[in-house]
């Protein structure tokens, strides 16, 4: 029996491509480790957040989530068109001719250098609403969401306001997006180790790449979770056995599965033999690290 | 006063670009001189708000007017928010383009004609 000493705390669970099973996993993970340990799931998949039609939360607290963006006070203003140039994201356009300046809001990122370097000091910031964080419980699970607004395309600044509720305590489970970039780095930020759920397919195996090389630039363990085993070929896990990336674990191709996921079933209540394999998941994640 | 037209190429031989954010150059002419000077857009490979890039290139290029083929809705904001005219769906080479122009046969436009990111494929 292990001390909770050498216990993981903070897990992520991310992909690469979409599709492969990351928040099947995640939440029947969160629901077979919450008899032993104490449990949080976070949904960072703010744009699609999924795992509470498996968990089924009832929320507690909704968390508007903001972004300041620069109000430029034109009767101060002399148009010289330094918070134009210092904008990295191009979300402000100036005229010295025209006496015009514009500010496109959706662009901008919140960084607050236009406010900084503005020598009449005229730019003020208001806050933009980009979404909300959601907390409740899952049946003894702590969970916490993002959902970020439709039509916003910035996910990271929601990513980190949910990740500011993660719990000091217990084991986190950080469900990530699919895909490698900007929202993914940001969820998959600060864990102490993060699990790659894959198809044994080109497709799967193509973004998994991308995933490792992800993890490995950031200096995070990983490990694989191969789902679907079975259909498909080899390719992954020669990929995996080349790159010293250990497979933690193999759910074979099942019907059964997809049929219970469909109905909003998670996959330990519709095959409760996977209770004890991901209980077993979570301390082979330990000795890994 | 001067006029910026996109252009495919760097001279005034160059067929007109379609896209105004991604085009590759602009080539910025004064009517009255007729001189010419060819700016790169920088803008075309970013991946977000290169309408607003290419807006404020012109801008600060000191053009009063743009004639390119489309214009997407930042694009469109930026330029006509900064006090410049936009003829959209001109054709031709950018000699002839200016031609046009000069002889009053361009009409301004009032809005954006393509969505955002038009001009980078697919779609």
């Amino acid at each position: 029996m292990m001390s909770n000493r050498d216990r993981v705390k903070r897990i992520a669970i991310a992909s690469g491509k979409g599709g492969t099973g990351k928040t099947t996993v995640a939440t029947s993970l969160a629901l077979a480790l919450r008899h032993v340990e104490h449990v949080q799931y976070v949904d960072c998949d703010v744009e699609e957040p999924n795992g509470h039609i498996l968990l089924r939360p009832s929320f507690e607290e909704v968390i508007p989530v903001g972004i300041p963006v620069p109000s430029i006070n034109e009767s101060q203003c002399t148009y010289c068109g330094q918070c134009a140039e210092s904008c990295v994201f191009h979300a402000i356009a100036v005229s010295q001719s025209t006496k015009a300046a514009l500010v496109f809001d959706k662009l901008c990122h919140g960084c607050g250098v236009c406010s900084y370097v503005c020598p009449e000091q005229c730019i003020a910031e208001h806050t933009r609403e980009i979404g909300v964080v959601q907390r409740g419980q899952a049946n003894g699970i702590a969970f916490v969401q993002g959902v970020l607004n439709v039509g916003e395309a910035l996910a990271p600044p929601l990513i980190r306001a949910v990740k500011k509720h993660i719990a000091q305590e217990g084991v986190v489970l950080v469900d990530a997006s699919p895909g490698t970039s900007c929202p993914v780095v940001e969820a998959v930020r600060g864990n102490e180790f993060c699990i790659l759920v894959t198809e044994p397919t080109p497709f799967g195996l193509n973004d998994l790449v991308l995933a490792v090389e992800m993890c490995r630039a950031m200096a995070i363990p990983m490990g694989v979770i191969v789902n679907r085993d079975g259909v498909g070929d080899k390719q992954v896990e020669a990929y995996c056995e080349a790159q010293e990336v250990p497979i933690l674990m193999r759910i074979p191709f099942d019907r059964h599965v997809a049929e219970a996921y469909s109905v909003g079933e998670p996959l330990i209540e519709a095959l409760p033999e996977y209770a004890d394999r991901l209980v077993r998941l979570y301390e082979d994640i330990s000795r890994v690290v | 006063m001067k006029i910026a037209v996109t252009a495919t190429g760097d001279n005034l031989d160059a067929a007109v670009d379609p896209r105004f954010g991604r085009c590759a150059f602009f080539i910025v002419v004064d009517t009255e001189t007729a001189a010419f000077e060819v700016v790169e857009n920088t803008a075309a490979g970013a991946a977000g708000g290169a309408g607003i890039q290419a807006g404020q290139r012109v801008a600060d290029a000191g053009a009063e007017a743009v004639l390119t083929g489309n214009v997407g809705p930042n694009a469109f904001r930026t330029l006509s928010g900064l006090g410049l005219k936009v003829c959209t769906g001109v054709t031709g080479t950018v000699k002839e383009a200016i031609e046009q122009f000069n002889s009053g046969a361009l009409k301004d436009s009032a809005a954006s004609n393509v969505g955002s990111h038009f001009g980078m494929g697919g779609t």
